[in-house]
């Protein structure tokens, strides 16, 4: 029997880590996911977790390293230009394969920007914000509820892989209440032995973790060890969600906040006998290119909606690979799409 | 430093000595490998210092140990005990993490002046000042090594450089920074000393200094760290000899010798 607490989206992300097994967070004030580091500082308390208010994101990410480098599951959390700052670490995490898991509550940008929602850091999240090849694996919830979701999910896959996992959330999403079914004894955290952790070498030959390799072509083989490991997650991780795809002329490609208010505009649509539908895309990395690559045969109009410039965009792109014509429409700087206008947009050359 | 002294001590007191008691061997904790250190580098002698230290302790299989950038950047190579790299300057923030998720685990950071007194100030002041119980040695040999020879925040005044061609001004590059000096008015802060290693005399002395930061630690005391100064003849353009002098002459006339704060 599901029981549903009202929550807002930044308290469900928390309480999914929680659920997932998450006893380490570290995290450096910034709005719009204030309420996350404030959610996180009093459950790590209730569960004898470690909550650290770090002096920068520069740390906490560091830290996160730390503790992920001894084995545990461990988060941090900011927006936009925190998340700039968490890059170099990333960088690390995915060179030293340790697992864990980010969350960034996307804001208006570039620079200071403001606080609105935004979604002007994919290409930062899926593209490799860091230094070197890498990639990390996002999840873009599109409600309180699978925030929460996504974020036990993310732990599992981050510890599956040895890799970052980031739950690319927005301001919207971050602070908008709405109900939540938690189900804390149904979910089942999928925790693997973790024989490279450091421990202290008690028992066993020391471990060393590191991304430093100088041999020749030892970094050359990690980078294809790197790329493997990409391959399997394409394979088995690609998340996805469709709405009246199948008869659909024109298909919305929208992911997180925005796929919601898309969703009321393609059911318009539908009311007024327009063959429209929705795509989602739950994972941005890996991205759904076979999907949509295979409703490219049949659909004549890809119209990707997003709170940015244009950026997912080019992955449709790469995906539909001209097969089908794609449109965009963007808002920027903290702009939300309406309803109204994503209908007009799928009006335009319906 | 010489091999097994297979005869012992010379036999000048009434008790006899114990010939089977080996007056000098190799630590456990430090491999027996080559190191890629240069000639009259200090970070060899302070790599087996910190295996001394812990053997004695006997603690090897709790030891973790945050390795920074910088010469020391392979000190795993060398350490036969758990050791993970860091990001440049964020070493004491990752021994943070492995420390709150393994506190009875022994967590030290290895770090060069540019990595804890430039890059990383922030991550060094604000570990101590949150009374981390970890224990950082500092090794400060006023120079970049790794990357060439170029300016470090401690380089003396006048001091000739990549980056300071016609050596260090005060008016252009500022002081030399003293980071023992500033953590010392932190309150989180337990313990603290600064030391050489450009004498026998000086690395007795370093390494109890190194031996009483561990224990501080392993009493749950709370944040120690020792600075150790360090001869670097590559870049100082000096030899082994004058460099092990200049730190007498030079360096520890202005970075001051001896223990800065304890309990």
């Amino acid at each position: 029997m599901a029981r549903k607490t009202l929550m807002c989206g930044n308290e469900a992300c928390g309480e999914g880590a929680v659920l997932a097994g998450c006893t380490f967070y570290a995290g450096y004030p910034i709005t719009p996911q204030n309420e996350l580091i404030a959610y996180m500082a009093k459950r790590m308390n209730e569960i004898g977790g470690t909550f650290i208010q770090a002096e920068s994101e520069l740390a906490a990410i560091n830290m996160v390293f730390g503790a992920a480098a001894a084995g545990l599951r461990a988060m941090t959390s900011s927006s936009s230009p925190g998340m700039s700052l968490k890059q170099e670490g990333i960088s690390y995490l995915v060179g030293c394969e340790l697992p864990c898991v980010m969350v960034n509550i996307q804001r208006g940008g570039p620079g200071l920007g403001n606080i609105a929602p935004a979604q002007g850091d994919y290409f930062q999240s899926v593209k490799g914000g860091g230094h070197g090849d890498y990639k990390i694996i996002v999840l873009a919830p599109a409600s309180a509820q699978e925030l929460l979701d996504h974020t036990f999910l993310a732990f599992d896959l981050a510890d599956k892989y040895r890799n970052p996992a980031l739950i690319l959330g927005d301001g919207l999403l971050g602070q908008m209440m709405e109900p939540v079914d938690i189900r804390a004894s149904e979910r089942k955290p999928q925790v693997p032995e973790k024989p490279w952790a450091l421990t202290g070498a008690s028992g066993r030959s020391p471990n060393v973790i590191k991304s430093l390799l100088l041999g020749d072509g030892a970094l050359e083989a990690h980078n294809i060890k790197l790329q493997k490991k990409y391959s399997a997650i394409k394979d088995a991780e690609v998340r996805f969600d469709t709405v009246n795809i199948k008869d659909a002329e024109t298909i919305v490609v929208a992911y997180g906040s925005v796929a919601r208010i898309a969703k009321a505009a393609v059911l318009k649509a539908r009311a007024k006998g327009i063959k429209a539908g929705l795509f989602r895309p739950i994972t941005l990395w890996p991205f759904p290119e076979k999907e949509l690559s295979d409703i490219a045969d049949k659909a004549k109009r890809f119209l990707v909606v997003e709170m940015s410039s244009g950026q997912m965009v080019e992955d449709v792109k790469l995906s539909v690979l001209g097969k089908a014509k794609v449109d965009f429409h963007g808002r920027m700087g903290g702009g939300v799409p309406t309803e109204e206008e994503i209908l007009a947009k799928i009006e335009e050359h319906g | 430093m010489g091999k097994k002294n297979k005869k012992g001590p010379a036999k000048t007191g009434a008790k006899k000595t114990d010939s089977s008691v080996p007056v000098f061997s190799h630590p456990k904790s430090l491999r027996d490998v080559d190191n890629h250190y240069c000639a009259g580098c200090g970070h060899g002698i302070i790599h087996r210092m910190i295996c001394e230290v812990i053997d004695e302790f006997g603690i090897k299989d709790r030891v973790i140990a945050v390795a920074p950038v910088g010469c020391a950047v392979v000190a795993y190579d060398y350490w036969d005990f758990d050791v993970t790299e860091a990001a440049h300057g964020r070493t004491p923030a990752v021994a943070t993490g492995i420390k709150r998720a393994r506190p009875s685990n022994i967590v030290f950071t290895y770090q060069g002046d540019g990595d804890l007194a430039a890059i990383g100030t922030a991550e060094i002041i604000h570990a101590a000042n949150r009374g981390e119980n970890i224990t950082v040695i500092f090794v400060n040999n006023g120079v970049y090594g790794m990357t060439g020879g170029q300016m470090a925040p401690t380089s003396l005044a006048g001091q000739k450089t990549a980056t300071t061609i016609h050596g260090r001004s005060l008016r252009r590059e500022g002081y030399p920074i003293k980071i023992l000096e500033m953590l010392a008015v932190l309150p989180g802060v337990r313990y603290l000393e600064r030391v050489a290693v450009n004498s026998a005399q000086e690395v007795l002395r370093a390494k109890r200094a190194i031996k009483k930061a561990f224990k501080t630690q392993i009493d749950n005391k709370g944040f120690s760290m020792v600075e150790v100064l360090s001869m670097c003849p590559t870049y100082w353009g000096m030899s082994s000899i004058q460099a092990a002098d200049r730190i007498k002459t030079d360096v520890a006339t202005f970075y001051p010798l001896g223990i800065i704060k304890t309990y």
